[in-house]
């Protein structure tokens, strides 16, 4: 596991997306669920495939926002993202 | 030129599609089985992990339970797996045009005219859609590589999970012909038992029995199995609407069958339950166009499980509910007390000899015309089209309160399909 990180949770959120006429979807931001919108800078990749860490399947966006890259899958009409879960550990006094 | 055929099959379907929703699930003995509280608790699909505990498919839950303690057991989620299907079949539609589905989690694919476009090395493209189903649906398919339709099955179950076996005209007497002939599609116990009364163990010597044996003893079908063993069958892969119900083919009859939740023990639970299968059988029929000549039903009673069927002829060709159940109900009553010495476990209707109608239809100049049951059967249709199949219900329905929620007909999946169709 990546050090800080406990482990990866489902986690579905609010998107923001375009959908143009041939019915290809753009994500455009992501709404966390505390309120704070991230926008999209840049989709660096997109494909249909299952995630290995959380479950599921479905159109995985790899999208680049700000400095971090992130995946977005878009699974039938909900959007989910693969959620850090903090470890811990670091935190305990 | 030989065909190149291709048969994926997806490894321990249920089982996988759950372990790739939810990655805790994985390395585990899991089993997806129906609901215990319906009487359903059977195991429907196995984990490759709970099958080395020797879990089988259609063991009942506690005989699973007894084998693997800590066994994870799963309702099945239907709708689920129909999209993890979908996505497979989109897969292989990126390949050939061909595909033709053998239940949901098996396909037949021919890419004889599709290969020089994908590199013109069969294996080449198996691999692909190994690798494409692992990384896309997470979850893995055994491929079997041949030039006709029962070598690529049999190569698709000789090596499991996650393979590719390539059926070759210079390896197929090394695998295939030492092969247990059960292995054979279409060789179930009572054929294996009767090829096994004359010594013929392996598909090899099915593939090499003599005409007068086969005739004698199976008639066509003998032949059949020796041109499935000889791997001279030039049955063509069918492509099929993927848009379409995998039900879309020429039928033969329709039926649906129900272990009751509770045992059956009077006359109004049986009534309530002929009438939502005769309602479901009927609605499919009347969907399809077509109508049915021959109702019958089956019955197995609860204290022993043994069954029984029986069967009666319309004076008409019907699809209308009513004539179904009221066949149907006839037939049961004339064989069953409906008592609590008697009681009953499961029913089963099935309606064949199927008609399609005719521009015109002939009345009996006997009897007075019938009111039209089948057109407001086709009013019923029309509201559950719109609003849900538990819309509108009939009043038998209601007298056994623990059916009420079933639906029957939304349920119904028929897989897998046979191989003899047209």
């Amino acid at each position: 596991m990546v050090q800080g990180i406990d482990s990866r949770e489902k986690r579905y959120v609010k998107v923001t997306s375009v959908t143009d006429e041939d019915g290809f979807i753009t994500p455009v931001s992501v709404t966390w669920e505390d309120g704070r919108v991230y926008e999209i800078d840049r989709i660096l990749d997109r494909r249909q495939a299952a995630s290995l860490k959380v479950g599921g399947t479905g159109m995985r966006y790899l999208v680049r926002i700000g400095h971090a890259t992130t995946y977005l899958f878009h699974e039938g009409p909900r959007w989910y993202v693969e959620a850090k879960i903090p470890d811990s550990a670091h935190l305990r006094p | 030129m030989d065909r190149v055929i291709l048969h994926s099959d997806m490894n321990s379907f249920y089982a996988s599609v759950e372990q790739a929703e939810q990655p805790d699930l994985r390395g585990k003995p899991v089993v997806v089985a129906g609901k215990e509280e319906l009487r359903h608790g059977i195991v429907l699909t196995k984990s490759i992990e709970a099958k080395r505990y020797g879990i089988k498919t259609a063991e009942a839950l506690w005989e699973a339970r007894a084998k693997c303690p800590n066994l994870i057991v799963l309702p099945p989620r239907y709708k689920l797996y129909r999209r993890y299907s979908e996505m497979a079949r989109a897969i292989y539609y990126q390949y050939t045009d061909l595909v033709e589905p053998f239940g949901l989690d098996e396909c037949w694919l021919d890419i004889t005219g599709s290969l020089h476009l994908h590199g013109g090395d069969a294996l080449v493209v198996a691999r692909e859609i190994s690798e494409r189903v692992k990384a896309e649906l997470g979850c893995t398919v055994s491929i079997g590589v041949s030039w006709n339709k029962i070598f690529a099955k049999f190569g698709s179950d000789y090596k499991k999970p996650d393979a590719i076996t390539p059926i070759t005209r210079d390896n197929y007497r090394d695998i295939v012909w030492t092969a247990p002939v059960r292995e054979l599609l279409y060789v179930g116990p009572a054929t294996e038992r009767k090829l096994h009364a004359r010594a013929i163990r392996t598909i090899g010597e099915l593939a090499a029995a003599p005409d007068s044996y086969l005739q004698r003893r199976f008639g066509k079908i003998g032949f059949v199995l020796r041109t499935f063993a000889r791997g001279e069958d030039t049955t063509p892969v069918k492509p099929y609407d993927p848009t379409a119900r995998d039900v879309d083919r020429i039928v033969k009859s329709y039926g649906n069958g129900l272990t009751a939740p509770h045992s059956i023990t009077c006359a109004g639970d049986a009534k309530a339950l002929i009438w939502i299968l005769s309602e479901s059988v009927a609605q499919r029929m009347r969907e399809d166009g077509v109508r049915a000549r021959t109702i019958s039903i089956g019955v197995r009673n609860d204290t022993d499980l043994s069954g029984y069927g029986c069967q009666v002829k319309l004076p008409k060709p019907s699809a209308a509910t009513r004539h179904v159940a009221q066949a149907a109900w006839a037939m049961l009553v004339a064989h069953e007390p409906l008592d609590e010495a008697h009681p009953i476990r499961a029913l089963h209707v099935r309606a064949s000899d199927l008609v399609e109608p005719a521009p015109f239809e002939q009345l009996s100049l006997l009897e007075s015309p019938e009111p039209a049951w089948e057109q407001l059967d086709c009013c019923i249709d029309d509201l559950r089209r719109r609003f849900g199949n538990t819309c509108i219900v009939r009043g038998v329905e209601l007298l056994d309160d623990s059916l009420r929620s079933l639906d029957i007909k939304d349920e119904n999946t028929v897989h897998p399909v046979g191989y003899f169709h047209r």
